[in-house]
């Protein structure tokens, strides 16, 4: 039988706010256990939670951001649980009046075509504490360091039919909360995590089948995986004659599959109401209008205006805008070498990222900033230097603070564009190899790259390409 | 968790509300409890049948909203005085009976 995916994403995005969401404790990652934990993170009797204003601010941010519904009347609600990492046993989350409604954004897959995907909501609520299981004898360990940073539960609909739309959808969502900062992306510190609700249903079939969320997932190669697990998971199941069965699967890196996380008797049953230590949150248009004002330009614009005004192809423009910090990177290079954009793009998503790759590094903790980086750009516009040498120069910038100049004039790497002193080499070349010469002369074209390369070799690889071509060819037809 | 079609409420979901919220309650009294949830949901279905199509649904009772805090960090690290009344810690964490997932 053939069978169709159906896939749904909940992205847990944590808010880049300096304080907790209903306390004033810190949120920055990283601090000794419990020592970001004050009386309301921990669910102290008597205390009471103060909603963060930047919080709200971020979460209407997404919400333009998204062409989203804003609940201008929203409600916190209590959702209960018993958990260690979750003192209160409830976390304050949103129920039936979220803070934003439904939205959509689109997203471009490998072979060009665009889909667009349903938001449903999202959400404020509180992150949890964290539990560590291994460093302690007959015990678990709490750190609620985390309990109380703010998270925006973003909640598609079930619009992605392939592990690659998921990735591709979770792409956008990470490339949007960075764009507009209200979130760093940081998957490995869980700033930004996916749970995947997957299913399959025979096609042609318009009922869901029954899902299975997918938790614990800290990079888009997992996600990926996970899903393909998870569908062939199901696929088994259903041909063997059995049933799927709604529950929560965890996902193993290491051993690449999902497996059983909650018992069935364990069934979620949240009870949630409103918060009585709450009222509800009223969204001014005042507020929204100034949000709107300090909004960026976001990538899916971005990316078309590379295309319409940089002429850049879809995919480049795709690389170039993938996040925030790349656009301006490039746009930055763009106006400071006055090189065409099709030149700085290569530069940039070759050369340069593959050393930074090599590094373990972002572009943003790039040895060569756009300044070093855009005079390198420059010189290799102005043919101060061919692509060969620049390549050597970057190599020397990457590890020195030296400008491009200072390396090319240190090194004389300045290329020789002069026509008498590449003739000069071209009439050595020829003179010192008389067969050759012959050779090709009587037919063997092929041995041009031959006299390239000797006159390359004599001139330190500094000579103007097209230049000593088109000095050969003249040189050699006599 | 009611039944939707009367209203009224059974000792099974009595008990699984208790177990729900780990509230031990004594199994004599089970019946007393269904009694008395019933009653309320009766209340409650009492009330559904009003119209109330016109009527903005109340989150509080209070008519005030929400007033906002700006983001600025100002509790500084106070765990040693609150892992002094802790049952049990151990290297700035909490200790609690193994969690096993």
């Amino acid at each position: 039988m053939q069978w169709e995916t159906v896939i749904g994403l909940e992205i847990h995005a944590q808010l880049a706010t300096q304080s907790k969401i209903f306390s004033a404790s810190s949120t920055q990652y990283g601090a000794a256990p419990n020592t970001q934990a004050n009386a309301v993170d921990l669910g102290m009797p008597g205390v009471l939670p103060v909603l963060n204003r930047e919080a709200v601010r971020m979460a209407v941010k997404f919400a333009l951001a998204t062409n989203a519904e804003i609940g201008k009347r929203n409600v916190f609600a209590r959702k209960n649980y018993f958990y260690p990492d979750l003192p209160k046993g409830y976390q304050i989350s949103q129920m039936s009046l979220p803070i934003v409604g439904s939205g959509k954004v689109s997203i471009e897959m490998d072979d060009g075509a665009v889909k667009e995907v349903g938001l449903t909501r999202a959400h404020l609520e509180e992150d949890a504490g964290k539990s560590v299981h291994e460093d302690f004898h007959d015990a678990t360990g709490v750190d609620l360091n985390r309990a109380g940073t703010p998270l925006l539960e973003i909640v598609s609909e079930p619009d992605m039919r392939s592990a690659k739309e998921a990735v591709a959808y979770a792409k956008k969502i990470h490339s949007i909360v960075r764009y507009i900062e209200i979130c760093d992306g940081n998957m490995q510190e869980g700033s930004f995590r996916c749970d995947a609700n997957v299913s399959i249903r025979p096609v042609g079939e318009s009922k869901l089948g029954t899902r299975s969320e997918i938790k614990n997932v800290n990079s888009f190669r997992f996600l990926e995986r996970a899903i393909n697990y998870e569908v062939e998971r199901q696929i088994d199941i259903l041909e063997a004659g059995g049933e799927v069965v709604q529950e929560t699967r965890l996902y193993d890196a290491d051993k690449d599959e999902t497996r059983s996380m909650r018992s069935k008797e364990e069934a979620n049953d949240y009870r949630y109401f409103p918060d009585p230590d709450l009222l509800p949150v009223e969204v001014e248009q005042e507020l929204i209008d100034s949000i709107r004002n300090t909004l960026p330009e976001l990538p899916d614009a971005r990316r078309a205006r590379f295309i319409a005004e940089h002429e850049l192809s879809e995919y480049d423009a795709g690389v170039m805008t993938s996040d925030r910090y790349t656009a301006d990177y490039f746009e930055s290079v763009l106006e400071n070498s006055a090189a065409s954009p099709k030149l700085a793009c290569s530069w940039i998503s070759g050369e340069l990222f593959s050393r930074l790759n090599k590094d373990g590094l972002e572009l943003r903790a790039s040895p060569i900033d756009t300044d070093r980086f855009s005079q390198l750009i420059a010189r290799l516009h102005d043919n101060t230097i061919s692509g060969k040498i620049a390549k050597e120069v970057l190599d020397k910038m990457w590890s020195s603070d030296d400008t491009a100049d200072q390396v090319i004039d240190r090194e004389g790497l300045r290329q020789i564009s002069d026509s008498s002193e590449i003739e000069k080499m071209v009439d050595e070349v020829i003179a010192s190899n008389p067969d050759q010469v012959a050779e090709y002369r009587s037919g063997k074209e092929k041995l041009l790259a031959f006299f390239v390369g000797q006159v390359m070799k004599a001139s330190r690889g500094k000579a103007n390409p097209g230049e000593l071509n088109k000095l050969l060819q003249e040189k050699l037809k006599a | 968790m009611a039944d939707e079609t009367d209203g009224t409420v059974g000792n099974d979901i009595v008990e699984q509300v208790a177990h729900l919220a780990r509230i031990q309650i004594d199994p004599d009294s089970v019946a007393n409890y269904a009694a008395e949830m019933s009653g309320v949901l009766q209340l409650a279905a009492q009330m559904d049948e009003v119209d109330t199509s016109s009527v903005e649904p109340m989150a509080h009772p209070t008519h005030a909203v929400q007033r906002l805090r700006e983001d600025v960090v100002t509790e500084t690290d106070r765990r040693d005085a609150f892992q002094r009344i802790a049952p049990s810690t151990e290297n700035g964490y909490y200790l609690v009976p193994p969690v096993i997932e």
